[in-house]
C-alpha cells in the first residue's frame, strides 16, 4: 500500500502550515464541526459580501487529513460565490466516495487518496459539512461520525 | 520464544503485504484454535437448545453450556455456579446491575460513585438510572499518572452512596486499580462495589472472593473467547434479592396469567435462548488460560510491558498517556504534532494494528487534554519483535510528516 497516495506532499504541507488558519472577528456566519470518534474539532468562519464568500477561515485541531482538507477548502472558496461551496463539496464528496473524479480539477484532487481509507472519509468531509452548515445559517454544531 | 503465539491462527497472516503485528487486544483479543474448534464442534455435532429437550443433542448442548459455566466460575474463584450469569458482555452485565439491582432502591439525592478512568460502559448505565431516579453520579478522581486518588475516597463515600463502580484495569491507560483496597474502604462504609473486569481477566489472575467486591463484570472476547458472551458474577444473596431484568423463556419456573414464578439462580437472569456456542467458546478460553496459568501470563506480560515501555521511550516526541506504577500491558501515547489517527493509518500500512481514538473513555481524554491517543495493547501472544515492529512503524510516521 502506497501511503503517499494518502499523505501527498500537498496534504502534508497544508497540515503543517494550514492556510487561513485564524479566527475572523465578527464573522457573518460561523459554525463548529466535531468528529466525536476522532476528536477532530474545528470552527469555520465566513465573511460574506452578499452572495460572495469574501473571506473564509478556520481554527481547531484534527488529523492531517481533516486539517489539510479544511485548508484546501478555504483556499478554493475565498472570493467565490456561495453556491460554489456546495457545488465543490458535492464534487469533493464524489471524489472521496469514488462516484466520479472527472468533475474536480486542481489541488483538491489530492484528496482522492482518502478513497482507499473508508474510515478516514469523515475526516476529509468535516470542514465541508461545517462550512455548508454555516452558510445555511445553522447554529447547532455539525457532527460527523 | 513464544509458544503461545502459534495457538492463534489469525496472527499468522500478512496484512497490506506485511506480517500482521496485532497490538489491539484491549479492543478484542485473537482466538486460539481451542476456542475456534469448540465453536466448530458445537455447531457441527451438538447444536440444540439447552435445558429443554430430552433428546441426545439437547443433553450434550446443555452439558457443554453448563460445564462452561462451572469452569468459568472456578476460573474466577466464585463460591458457586449460581453466582455466574451469562450475558452478552461487560456492558450488559453493568446495565443489568444498574437496572435490576440499583434502580429499584435509588432515591432522589442518592449517590453513585464512579472512577474517572472508566470506560463509557461503566459510566453511562449509572447516568441512565440516576436520571430516572434523581440520584447523582459522583466521580472518584485520578492523578496525572492515571492513578485513582484514594486520599479522596473516604470523603466521597457518604451515607448517600449506594454503589461504587470501578474498573479493575483501565482500557485507555492500562492502570491496574487497587481494587481490594477500594473495596475495603467501601465495605467499611457499607457501600457495595461493582468491578468492571473486562481488561483484567486476559492479563492477571482474578479471584472475586479475595477482591471482596459484590459484582464483577467481564467479556468473553477480551479474554480470547467469542464476542457476544460475557458474565456477571454477583454474590448469591444480592442476586436472590434482585428482581429479574428481562422476562421470557428459561427464566421462569411457572407462568400463569395470574402471575409467574421465577426460576432459580442463575437462570432467573437468563431469559430466552442464550448464546450457547459463545458460552462453550468462553469455557474453552478459560481452559486455555487455565492450562497456561494466569501467573505465567502475568509474568510474561510484565516483561513485555517493561520492554515496550523502554522501546517506546526512545521514539522522538512520544509522550505516554497513563504512567501508573502498576500497569497492565496497555500503552497509550501521543506523538508531538501528529494526530493519533494519522499514526494509526500509517502504522497500519506497515501491518501494525493499533487503536486510535478516545477508547470509549472521553473523560480520560478530557483529563489529559488530548482529543485522542494511539494505543498499543499487548497480550500473551505478543513478542519483543512485535514491539520492535511498532517502533519501526513509528519511524515511518515521522518520515511521512518530515
Amino acid at each position: 500500500m502506497d501511503l503517499r497516495q494518502l499523505y501527498q506532499e500537498v496534504i502534508v504541507d497544508h497540515n503543517r502550515s494550514p492556510r487561513n488558519f485564524r479566527r475572523i472577528e465578527r464573522p457573518d456566519q460561523t459554525l463548529e464541526g466535531f468528529n466525536p470518534l476522532c476528536g477532530d474539532r474545528l470552527t469555520v468562519y465566513v465573511k460574506r459580501d452578499g452572495d460572495t464568500i469574501a473571506d473564509v477561515a478556520f481554527e481547531g485541531s484534527g488529523c492531517a487529513i481533516s486539517v489539510a482538507s479544511a485548508s484546501l477548502m478555504t483556499e478554493a472558496l475565498k472570493g467565490k460565490p456561495v453556491a460554489e461551496a456546495e457545488r465543490l463539496f458535492e464534487q469533493v464528496h464524489d471524489l472521496l466516495t469514488g462516484a466520479s473524479e472527472a468533475a474536480l480539477e486542481g489541488k483538491l484532487t489530492v484528496l482522492a487518496g482518502v478513497r482507499e481509507y473508508p474510515s478516514r472519509i469523515k475526516c476529509a468531509t468535516l470542514a465541508w459539512h461545517t462550512l455548508v452548515g454555516a452558510l445555511h445559517g445553522e447554529h447547532k454544531a455539525v457532527k460527523t461520525e | 520464544m513464544n509458544a503461545w503465539r502459534a495457538d492463534f491462527p489469525a496472527l499468522a497472516q500478512a496484512v497490506r503485504g506485511e506480517p500482521l503485528v496485532y497490538l489491539d487486544s484491549a479492543a478484542t483479543t485473537q482466538k486460539p484454535f481451542a476456542v475456534i474448534e469448540a465453536l466448530d464442534h458445537y455447531y457441527r455435532f451438538d447444536n440444540a437448545n439447552v435445558h429443554r429437550g430430552v433428546h441426545a443433542l439437547s443433553e450434550r448442548a446443555t452439558a457443554a453450556y453448563e460445564g462452561a459455566r462451572d469452569r468459568i466460575a472456578a476460573f474466577i474463584n466464585a463460591q458457586s455456579r449460581r453466582e455466574l450469569v451469562f450475558v452478552r458482555g461487560t456492558t450488559e452485565a453493568i446495565n443489568l446491575v444498574a437496572q435490576a439491582y440499583l434502580r429499584p432502591q435509588l432515591q432522589p439525592g442518592d449517590e453513585i460513585l464512579v472512577s474517572q478512568l472508566e470506560h463509557h460502559s461503566n459510566i453511562v448505565p449509572w447516568q441512565l438510572v440516576a436520571a430516572r431516579t434523581g440520584a447523582t453520579v459522583r466521580m472518584l478522581p485520578m492523578n496525572d499518572a492515571g492513578e485513582l486518588v484514594l486520599d479522596d475516597l473516604d470523603a466521597l463515600l457518604s451515607e448517600k452512596t449506594r454503589l461504587l463502580a470501578v474498573g479493575h484495569v483501565s482500557n485507555a491507560l492500562g492502570t491496574v486499580n487497587p481494587v481490594a483496597r477500594i473495596v475495603a474502604a467501601a465495605k467499611a462504609r457499607g457501600v457495595p462495589v461493582l468491578v468492571d473486569g473486562a481488561q483484567a481477566l486476559p492479563h492477571t489472575p482474578v479471584d472475586v472472593q479475595a477482591l471482596g467486591c459484590d459484582f464483577y463484570a467481564f467479556s468473553g472476547h477480551k479474554m480470547f473467547g467469542p464476542t457476544g458472551i460475557g458474565c456477571l458474577w454477583a454474590r448469591e444473596s444480592l442476586l436472590d434479592a434482585m428482581p429479574p431484568w428481562q422476562g421470557g423463556g428459561d427464566m421462569i419456573r411457572t407462568v400463569r396469567f395470574t402471575g409467574s414464578e421465577w426460576n432459580e439462580l442463575p437462570y432467573k437472569f437468563e431469559a430466552g435462548t442464550p448464546n450457547i456456542a459463545g458460552a462453550i467458546g468462553l469455557g474453552a478460553a478459560v481452559d486455555y488460560l487455565g492450562a497456561i496459568g494466569m501467573d505465567a501470563v502475568a509474568a510474561y506480560e510484565a516483561d513485555l510491558l517493561a520492554y515496550a515501555t523502554d522501546a517506546l521511550t526512545t521514539v522522538p516526541g512520544l509522550k505516554f498517556i497513563g504512567t501508573a506504577k502498576h500497569k497492565a500491558a496497555v500503552l497509550s501515547f501521543v506523538l508531538d504534532g501528529i494526530h493519533p489517527h494519522d499514526i494509526g493509518t500509517i502504522v497500519d500500512a506497515e501491518g501494525v494494528a493499533i487503536r486510535t481514538g478516545h477508547h470509549c473513555a472521553m473523560p480520560v481524554m478530557e483529563f489529559f487534554g488530548v482529543p485522542a491517543t494511539a494505543r498499543a495493547s499487548l497480550a500473551l501472544y505478543n513478542t519483543h519483535d512485535d514491539v520492535n515492529a511498532l517502533v519501526a512503524a513509528l519511524a515511518r510516521v515521522h518520515a511521512v510528516f518530515a
